[in-house]
């Protein structure tokens, strides 16, 4: 057998043996042997030192998701851990393959109320796939191994390893054995031939099918065979939010955005539809609506990977459990080629209105103050809709998941499920870690820029590329939105007097621009982009905007506000 | 829907922190436990546990489903009482010279088959194995009668009546798939 090492120098090659070459984190006590090992480790591993640990989840994110590689995030114990949960929790709700390591106390303090010791198995459990404790240095490899294993595969999500300052200083024999099987945990299901055949059965017999596009085309790798699908069978498509960019915006059967503030066509055509597919995704309330009245008219189909999606919202007729990988072009070899030219071309009178009544002027206004639609609208077609879009949470999020354009998959970066206001910016420098060669555009409301706006000192440290641009309209504007439209116009706290956020990015020494008017924002936008340096874009734009179209929480997916 | 009880199921590794694992499930979901019975299964290292809820079967099915996607969670399933031979134990401490006062001892040990596990000049400790009402019943019948002293049940333990999986068999075809990779 080999020499013995410290538990901290194990979890360093275990890390190395794991392909890990990008760390996010923040040192502290009982973390600090794991710190001292990464010094040595330098030449394999970037570390980034973020300016909080929830900017360094948040980070660690934004790289899986651009890279489809495993995020890592790296803190110490207690308030570090809890700082941290906002990122977990985001990460499980988003399927986001990461794994966090805290610091803990030694083994002989647990359970004592240490100094910075908290219980973070008990806390992390619920909002991950795995949390574990390692106690004792020889269980160092075995758990980086199966955290890895865990995170990666199937339906990814988060793990969290708990590891105690005992075991970084302890000293073991270094045997690294990758996991590759969990007797407990079979991650991809067989695909069933009998499920195949119903979905592809129901298919072909299908006049007005229809597919929602879910993250799990992403997560599946599976874009390419989601084409093939769809346009076998001439099936109009549309994308959750967590699906953007699975399709090419131009791809001619791409139909839309679904849900609250999605496109009006594909939300109607939801219950019109005779066959509904649903591909890798979850029936979120915030694509249903209310689920009395959702697709009762349809046959519905669901793919999935995780057999706990299957019948928690919508009950399918045909279930398809498996990855996208395999069960998508397994039905796609048993349809019969088909066209479905009228039912496709029906999309339109609602695409025509939702243009009229709503595109027209929040993307194309010809006077009055900025729109945030034209803005992103603007800065996708600089960036020949080839760039990552990152986004915070809120209005800033909607718009630009309805106007930004892609060419590429992985190229949106978002807080989905949990809606963590902050996630942008540590996204943004995650997202261009993992993506270096891309553009990445991060756009952020006045409100959750603030939250982690501390970020700009890592974004400084590193100079990290990314652009950054905030829809500055002085308010909380989604929540602005709903107290005009739900509580009749009490602004309940939600007015900002904003700094003056260019000075703050010149005093961490990033370049930036404030616009105020319409016939600035291309020259803006072209500095912005003119190299690769971070950038701070701020553009004053109407106060009292809105999302529109507007499916109300909990209505029925047909009844769509327009704002007229 | 209606609620009823269900029995859930699970076999689990014995690793820590799996009870809270599968609590939480429920708390999310605002369900209460009505009995839980964890204990070695007859495979080594293997852990079974029987727990029982009143809900839904919609609900259940749910739960059930996220238990079983735990990582650390071998197989999970549910059952109504018509699928089960079950049991719960109960434990009754009287006091011996109420328990001989009630004259005879031998129509209460052949209405309610029990067993006497300790007598002492103080105390006597009655056991009485069945379901959740005749354990009940005797409970009832007791404290009117001559008081009860203390009282414990456990939580319920089933077996299936139906030909079900084994789950030595299971696991040995996930190894065996496992292998052919």
């Amino acid at each position: 057998m080999g020499n013995k090492i410290t538990g901290a120098h194990a979890f360093m090659q275990a890390l190395i043996e794991e392909g890990v070459d990008t760390i996010f984190g923040y040192p502290g006590g009982a973390i600090m042997p794991v710190f001292d090992a990464l010094y040595d480790y330098d030449k394999h591993i970037n570390h980034i030192l973020t300016r909080h640990e929830q900017g360094a989840t948040h980070a660690a994110q934004g790289y899986a998701r651009v890279s489809g590689k495993v995020g890592v995030a790296l803190v110490t114990s207690g308030p570090a851990a809890t700082n941290a949960v906002t990122g977990i929790a985001d990460a499980m709700l988003d399927s986001t393959p990461m794994v966090v390591i805290t610091g803990q106390v030694g083994a002989t303090l647990l359970g004592t109320d240490a100094f910075q010791e908290i219980d973070v198995v008990g806390i992390t459990q619920p909002i991950t796939k795995w949390a574990y404790q390692i106690r004792r240095p020889e269980d160092i490899a075995w758990a980086v191994a199966r955290a890895f294993y865990i995170a990666r595969s199937g339906r990814p999500g988060p793990v969290v390893l708990d590891f105690a300052k005992n075991a970084q200083i302890q000293e073991v024999e270094f045997d690294y054995k990758p996991c590759t099987f969990i007797r407990s945990y079979l991650p991809i299901p067989e695909v069933q031939p009998s499920q195949i055949e119903a979905a592809a059965a129901l298919i072909n017999g299908a006049k007005k099918p229809f597919a929602l596009v879910g993250q799990g085309v992403i997560l599946g790798n599976a874009e390419k065979e989601l084409l093939a699908f769809l346009e076998k069978a001439d099936i109009p498509a549309a994308w959750t939010l967590l699906g953007s960019s699975a399709m090419p915006t131009d791809f001619p059967l791409n139909k839309g955005f679904l849900g609250m503030h999605g496109n009006v066509a594909p939300n109607k055509k939801t219950n019109e539809c005779d066959v509904l597919i649903a591909i890798g995704m979850r029936f979120d309330d915030r694509v249903t609506g209310d689920l009395n009245t959702y697709a009762k008219q349809a046959k519905i189909i669901h793919l999935d990977i995780d057999a706990a999606e299957i019948g928690k919202n919508v009950k399918p007729d045909a279930p398809v459990l498996g990855t996208t990988k395999e069960t998508l072009p397994a039905i796609t070899a048993k349809l019969n080629p088909a066209k479905h030219t009228e039912w496709i071309e029906s999309f339109k009178e609602y695409e025509t209105l939702e243009f009229e009544k709503v595109i027209q002027r929040e993307v194309h206004p010809e006077s009055g103050e900025l729109t945030m639609g034209e803005v992103i609208h603007k800065i996708t077609h600089a960036t020949n809709n080839e760039a990552i879009l990152v986004t915070d949470v809120g209005q800033n999020q909607m718009m630009a998941a309805r106007y930004f354009n892609y060419t590429k998959t992985r190229s949106m970066v978002t807080s989905g499920g949990l809606g963590t206001m902050g996630f942008g910016i540590p996204a943004a420098m995650g997202a261009k870690m993992g993506a270096p060669e891309r553009t990445v555009c991060m756009f952020a409301g006045d409100g959750g820029f603030q939250m982690t706006i501390q970020e700009l000192g890592t974004i400084m440290q590193e100079q990290i590329g990314v652009k950054m641009i905030i829809l500055n309209n002085h308010f909380l504007g989604m929540v602005r939105q709903w107290q005009e439209m739900f509580f009749e116009e009490r602004y309940s706290f939600t007015e900002m007097q904003n700094p003056d956020f260019i000075a703050i990015a010149k005093a961490y020494r990033i370049d930036g621009t404030e616009v105020h008017v319409r016939e600035d924002l291309d020259a803006a936008i072209a500095d912005m982009l003119k190299d690769d340096k971070p950038y701070l874009l701020v553009v004053n734009v109407e106060k009292k905007g809105m999302v529109y179209p507007m499916m109300p929480a909990g209505a029925t997916v047909t009844n769509i506000l327009l704002g007229d | 829907m209606e609620n009823k009880l269900y029995t859930i199921t699970v076999f689990s590794e014995n690793s820590v922190g799996l009870l809270g694992q599968i609590t939480i499930i429920f708390t999310r979901r605002a369900i209460n436990i009505e009995t839980l019975s964890v204990s070695p299964s007859a495979l080594k290292g293997i852990h079974k546990f029987t727990i029982t809820v009143l809900t839904t079967e919609d609900i259940v099915s749910k739960v059930v489903k996220q238990i079983d996607k735990r990582v650390d969670i071998l197989k999970a399933y549910y059952n109504t009482d018509e699928d089960l031979v079950f049991q719960e134990i109960a434990l009754y401490k009287v006091s011996t010279e109420k328990l001989l006062g009630l004259g005879s001892i031998e129509e209460l040990v052949r209405k309610y088959h029990i067993r006497i596990l300790e007598m002492t000049p103080d105390y006597a400790v009655l056991q009485k194995a069945g379901h959740y009402e005749e354990t009940q019943q005797m409970f009832e019948e007791l404290s009117e009668s001559i008081g009860v002293l203390q009282f414990i049940r456990s939580g319920r333990v089933a077996i299936t009546r139906s030909k079900v999986e084994r789950l030595s068999d299971m696991l040995e075809s996930i190894q065996q798939k496992f292998e052919k990779k």
